[in-house]
């Protein structure tokens, strides 16, 4: 069947802050660019990063990004790619000050520079200086003013923005590559080609394969399903993220600024807790740390309610001025979603399933990268991945607090240079042939066609469940061995799923299934990964294997949809500074 | 939700899919609150999704940041998100966002909305080379965008606005203008008087007849009608 | 950009001005029958005769029939812009509008200087 095509210099698959800051830099070069996105792109999650973003811009107290290089490789428990923490460090102050100056309405010091506040894991002079104050804040709305302006700066710039628009699978070229991706308008029901020199994914995180998270329901991991579909590897995807402060029984996020701010978490006794498991940087010590700290206590019997089940978030002693101006969205947050008013009363929190580490491998350039059958690292021709849906590696086994808006706008903004600038050599148009694109239709069809079948619903509960009773913050071999059976035996009930709604305008219901496909492709990478890293490191904590052991797995390890795994060494050789040292973290 | 609090409610949707129906239709569905794992409005849309998947509605944040899923529940407009179960009586009514054209069911055609609001020329406009660091902004500037830049685009205040109904071409409508002062008022943008100059006709600002039904409704808690009489302010000091 | 054709002044903020000052004159002129009447409970035909023989009263109710005139156009133009979307329909009934207000115009002229 014959479907539409349309070409074009780039196609962005998601119009998050990663796929619009690439899409920026492109349209703004007066490429012909379109950026796909399946919620109008302000609805996309970067909406709700609320801390804000790193860069050693020194308003506080004197930085350096080479500290903040250093922070985020022992964040990473010395798993991030050096080259590529590097490159995001070196230019977060001049990504941030871009962004400034497009307009984000940035926090301000008296002095009329932009206000940072200090997060978790971030500290000075290599760690022996204490806290630092390095994370640029607009209140506790920072990916919300982020997205905004990035938006309006794309309508400045005249983007193409498919709104609503919904990618299905990627299209391989002749020559091995990528030519483009398949898509349905969701307001028609039409599928279209869309042809493009560079296929750029910024499809955002996965979050939604857990069943507390504080992701939003479009968070699906619909780029990293598409390339394993495609015959290509991800990376890292037993590093799942929790964060410390989800709402309890709610899994809406409070951010890390609360505690950078002078909040604390506090156990069913009233104990400051963090004090004991991190003497130095106590509530601010990394994510996956606290997280684990928490989790303990709530083991131990000392967290909250009939069932031991969360702990408290204190934070009433900064005072209403505080509150009021640095945290106002968090007050709002607590007062909706837990019914206390923070102004007097400590918020319930639990350990959420926060972000995906782990991705499409790529370099920092954004270009996706597969391992070959001897094992070496390959370009993939026409493909990029930025964002939290790519492994570039700046986060390694563990990401830090504001990190992740870094992340998205310092590589969106390298994919957009590095396309542009292979644009101005001469780029070919990847063509691809008949069969290449009925191929990328298949799984689209089996769902219109199929008639009987169990429900998605029913599956993507079960799934839910799976991984968060047995890959959660700790994990243990006897329960991850039968969860990924059980995974397994899900993913072949969901090939014979079927869809009772067939209609073409705005059918949910498809998407929905067409999503449980790359959720299930992600939470199956995630239990095999989990399975065979035999250590504990960053957010990967195992009960039978408590220590990190760098001899065995100081080492990436890419993943393909059959299962077979490939392993990537860490890159420790940075451009311009002197290598880091790999060494275990102190609190 | 515990069982002394269980309540049987009766939520009455609109309907329509234009690839069956020929006209919209209101459908009827009874939900035992012990079934809705959660406490808000979006919470029983779930429940009943599960036995009809055929409804369509957008979602996304299901925290009230990203706007998507502006409704109108009892005749009020709000996101169903935060809109909690506690506070809506046991006969639910929710229809789309007035004023716009229908989809499907929940789901209203925003592209008119949008296009008002890319009217509003929504970026930061300055024509002074930009420094090699940030523009300097003082605090008391700042504070000048709190209550304009927390927008989210839900569009429940421009639907229930009548001026809005009546002239959703010409009329900008509350969120678009909410933008058009942000920027107005930002001491980074110096292109005032451009603004200003293309506001001045007689409908984009003009037609608000300060109804207030935008103050009464934005899930944020921002006020538009205040934003607009400011817009009014500079066009008169400007005009004068 | 569409620039309508507004009643009195070329832009939104004419006519928004225009609304605001008018009301203030028509206020203005309330207030002065007000106190007049409390004056003058029950005005007889010479007591009112002898108000309306000042040349300042005929020419401040003058002023104020004015105002009220482009008071209502300018609201009345509002009006018919938001219901009626027919462009016939709209210029026929803004048309009726013009006569009308024009012709109590004329009126109030032939009322205060007796033509």
């Amino acid at each position: 069947m014959s479907i539409p095509e349309i070409a074009f210099d780039a196609v962005i698959i998601g119009g998050g802050g990663a796929g619009l800051r690439a899409s920026l830099q492109l349209a703004g070069a007066g490429r012909k660019v379109a950026v796909l996105s399946k919620v109008f792109p302000t609805r996309s999650h970067t909406v709700a990063a609320q801390g804000g973003i790193n860069a050693a811009l020194g308003n506080m107290e004197d930085d350096d990004w080479r500290w903040h290089m250093y922070d985020t490789f022992m964040g990473s428990d010395s798993m991030a790619d050096q080259d590529a923490i590097e490159y995001m460090c070196k230019n977060a102050p001049q990504t941030v000050y871009e962004l400034e100056h497009m307009g984000l309405p940035f926090s301000r010091l008296e002095n009329g520079r932009i206000y940072q506040r200090a997060f978790g894991g971030q500290t000075r002079d290599f760690g022996k200086g204490g806290i630092a104050h390095r994370t640029c804040a607009a209140a506790d709305r920072t990916g919300h003013a982020m997205l905004h302006t990035l938006y309006q700066q794309n309508i400045k710039a005249k983007a193409n923005i498919f709104s609503e628009w919904y990618a299905v699978d990627l299209v391989k070229s002749r020559n091995g590559g990528i030519a483009g991706v398949i898509a349905i308008n969701m307001e028609t029901g039409e599928t279209v080609y869309l042809n493009a020199k560079a296929t750029i994914l910024a499809t955002g995180g996965a979050g939604r394969i857990y069943e507390s998270t504080t992701n939003a329901f479009t968070n699906t991991g619909d780029g990293p399903g598409m390339a394993m579909r495609a015959g290509l590897p991800l990376q890292d995807m037993e590093m799942w993220q929790f964060h410390p402060t989800g709402i309890a029984g709610v899994g809406v996020l409070i951010t890390e600024g609360v505690r950078g701010e002078g909040g604390y978490l506090l156990n069913k006794d009233g104990e400051r807790y963090m004090e004991r498991y991190s003497p130095q940087l106590k509530d601010l010590d990394c994510r996956d740390f606290v997280s684990r700290s928490s989790m303990m206590e709530m083991r131990e019997g000392r967290g909250l309610g009939p069932k031991s089940d969360h702990v408290l978030l204190k934070l009433d002693h900064l005072g209403e001025e505080i509150i009021n101006t640095r945290l106002p969205g968090i007050r709002e947050l607590a007062k909706t979603f837990a019914g206390v008013d923070p102004l007097r009363d400590p918020i319930p929190v639990v350990p959420t399933c926060h972000y995906m580490m782990g991705g499409i491998p790529t370099n920092y350039h954004g270009q996706a990268i597969t391992v070959d059958n001897d094992g070496k690292d390959k370009i993939v021709d026409g493909l990029y991945a930025i964002g939290e849906c790519a492994c570039v590696s700046v986060h390694g086994a563990n990401r830090l607090g504001a990190n992740s808006l870094l992340d998205i706008v310092v590589f969106g903004r390298a994919s957009g240079i590095h396309v542009g600038e292979r644009l101005v050599e001469g780029l070919d148009m990847p063509v691809a042939s008949r069969d290449d694109i009925d191929a990328a239709q298949v799984r689209l069809n089996r769902w219109n066609t199929t008639t009987d079948g169990e429900s998605v619903e029913v599956i993507r509960a079960e799934m839910r469940k799976v991984m968060q009773e047995d890959f959660g913050v700790f994990r243990d071999g006897e329960s991850m061995a039968p969860g990924l059976k059980k995974l397994e035996a899900l993913q072949e009930r969901l090939q014979h799923a079927a869809l009772k709604d067939k209609s073409e305008v705005f059918n949910f219901a498809r998407f929905e299934a067409l999503e449980l496909d790359n959720l299930m492709e992600i939470a199956l990478s995630t239990a095999r990964q989990a399975n065979h890293r035999t250590e504990s490191r960053g957010a990967h904590s195992r009960f039978d294997c408590p220590d990190r052991d760098d001899s065995k797995w100081l080492k990436h390890i890419a993943i393909f949809a059959d299962g077979r795994m490939a392993d990537r060494a860490v890159n420790m050789k940075p451009n311009e500074v002197e290598p880091l040292q790999v060494k275990e973290r102190e609190h | 939700m515990t069982e002394a609090q269980a309540r049987k409610l009766k939520v009455s949707v609109y309907r329509y899919n234009p690839d069956k129906d020929n006209k919209p239709y209101m459908q009827s569905y009874d939900v035992d609150t012990q079934l809705v794992n959660g406490q808000m409005l979006l919470d029983v849309l779930h429940v009943i999704r599960v036995d009809d998947p055929t409804l369509g509605f957008r979602q996304s944040c299901r925290e009230g940041v990203c706007g998507s899923d502006g409704m109108n529940i009892n005749g009020k407009n709000g996101l169903a998100c935060v809109t909690k179960i506690v506070d809506l009586p046991n006969k639910i009514t929710i229809r789309p966002l007035p004023g716009l054209p229908v989809v499907r069911d929940l789901i209203v055609d925003m592209s008119q909305f949008y296009r008002q609001y890319e009217k509003a020329e929504p970026y930061l406009q300055n024509d002074q080379p930009a420094p090699a660091k940030e523009r300097l902004q003082s605090p008391e500037e700042r504070a000048k965008l709190d209550g304009l830049y927390e927008c989210i685009l839900c569009a429940c205040c421009s639907t229930s606005c009548p001026s809005f109904w009546w002239n959703p071409d010409k009329f900008l409508g509350p969120a678009a203008l909410l933008q058009a002062e942000r920027f107005l008022i930002d001491s980074r943008d110096n292109a005032t008087e451009e603004r200003l100059t293309a506001l001045d006709d007689a409908y984009k600002v003009f037609r608000c007849r300060s109804i207030m039904n935008c103050v009464d409704v934005c899930p944020k808690g921002l006020n538009p009608t205040k934003a607009i009489a400011a817009i009014r302010e500079k066009l008169i000091q400007e005009g004068t | 950009m569409v620039k309508v054709v507004t009643s009195l002044g070329s832009t939104g903020l004419a006519d928004w001005i225009v609304q605001r000052f008018t009301a203030i004159l028509i206020a203005l002129y309330v207030i002065f029958m007000v106190v007049y009447f409390f004056i003058h409970p029950n005005p007889t035909y010479s007591e009112w005769s002898t108000l309306f023989s000042n040349n300042w009263m005929r020419t401040c109710t003058f002023v104020v029939f004015l105002s009220i005139i482009m008071h209502a156009w300018v609201g009345l133009w509002i009006v018919s812009t938001d219901y009626l979307k027919h462009l016939a329909v709209r210029l026929i009934v803004q048309m009726a509008i013009i006569f009308t207000l024009l012709g109590c115009l004329v009126w109030s002229i032939e009322i205060l200087w007796g033509l």
